[in-house]
């Protein structure tokens, strides 16, 4: 029972992922999360704006519940699998999150001064809505995220999503070294 | 009832990730700084079993539960798009500390500020299909 309730290793989550990819294969599907962004923008009408946007979204209803399911296995965790909710990171990575201003580094999963609601200002607002819209707009323009380049299009030995790795840690070394340290919101 | 399986694989992605500690913002700055070989171990095993079940589905014919044969669509070949889109979203995974798969799974965990990044992405996706012919690819 320890075994579950401690972070679990690489090894045990690596194969949960592959296993997730085989299975939405054998349903018929195709593994990439930030498709569900595309659907929801369809749903909502964009459509009227570009037609990028007119495309058979229905067919993907899946992902919407396939990520509702993630929801729920978030939640599942969170309130029964986990001993306590602390990151236990390596030393030098605490000591430069300790530079950039960083407090009660890994004392739960996300940093409370980014995302606890009694910390709220409007640079916060702004730092998240901005970060969320480098991702979508990042993954569209790349057409694929984590899921469906550097897991599924890996898989299948895709070159253009070796290229789109490339970039997911050209942008994301850039952020954490040159631009975090200046714009955390606090 | 046809979508009860994807909510259930939904749970087990769920699980993993949340476990994992993938959903957490400093593991991701943390893979960034090369610290840790935790993030890389989970990629990385997830793609080497990957790479096993495509080429075994490929070779065997493997087919879906619908009977019919699983293909693979290959990706358009450019440099372009891959580099600059990848960058942008590099950016932004580093920022928000979660890709989306994360994003959804941390309101599990109660942050409703992830609606915001969520909010965000939405917009991203909005905004990429106005500039899309604009956009080198």
């Amino acid at each position: 029972m320890d075994f579950i309730l401690q972070p679990w290793p690489w090894y045990v989550v690596g194969p949960l992922i592959a296993l997730t990819m085989f299975l939405l294969l054998y349903f018929g599907k195709e593994f990439g999360v930030s498709n569900t962004l595309r659907v929801a923008c369809s749903a909502a009408g964009a459509q009227k704006f570009s037609e990028f946007f007119h495309w058979d979204w229905r067919s993907q209803k899946w992902n919407l519940i396939f990520v509702g399911g993630g929801v729920i296995g978030g939640f599942i965790s969170y309130m029964f699998l986990e001993a306590d909710h602390t990151v236990a990171l390596a030393s030098s990575t605490v000591e430069n999150m300790r530079d950039m201003g960083l407090t009660n580094i890994g004392e739960s999963y996300l940093p409370s001064q980014i995302f606890d609601p009694e910390e709220i200002t409007v640079g916060t607002v702004a730092y998240l809505i901005v970060a969320g819209f480098l991702v979508g707009f990042g993954a569209r323009y790349a057409g694929g995220c984590t899921s469906g380049h550097a897991i599924s299009g890996l898989a299948n030995l895709q070159l253009p999503s070796l290229i789109a790795v490339i970039g997911f840690f050209i942008g994301g070394m850039a952020m954490t070294y040159y631009i975090l340290p200046h714009i955390l919101p606090f | 009832m046809k979508y009860l399986k994807f909510l259930g694989i939904g749970v087990i992605f769920g699980i993993a990730l949340t476990k994992g500690q993938v959903v957490s913002w400093y593991r991701i700055i943390e893979m960034f700084y090369f610290d840790s070989f935790h993030m890389y171990g989970i990629i990385g095993s997830a793609v080497v079993l990957g790479i096993i079940i495509v080429q075994y589905i490929k070779s065997k014919k493997v087919k879906s539960i619908e009977g019919q044969l699983i293909t693979f669509n290959p990706k358009n070949k450019s440099v372009a798009r891959y580099l600059i889109g990848g960058t942008f979203f590099g950016l932004g995974w580093a920022m928000a500390g979660a890709c989306p798969g994360p994003m959804y799974l941390l309101l599990g965990r109660g942050y409703w500020l992830i609606l915001l990044v969520i909010f965000g992405a939405l917009l991203g996706t909005f905004v990429y299909g106005l500039l899309r012919h604009k956009l080198p690819h």
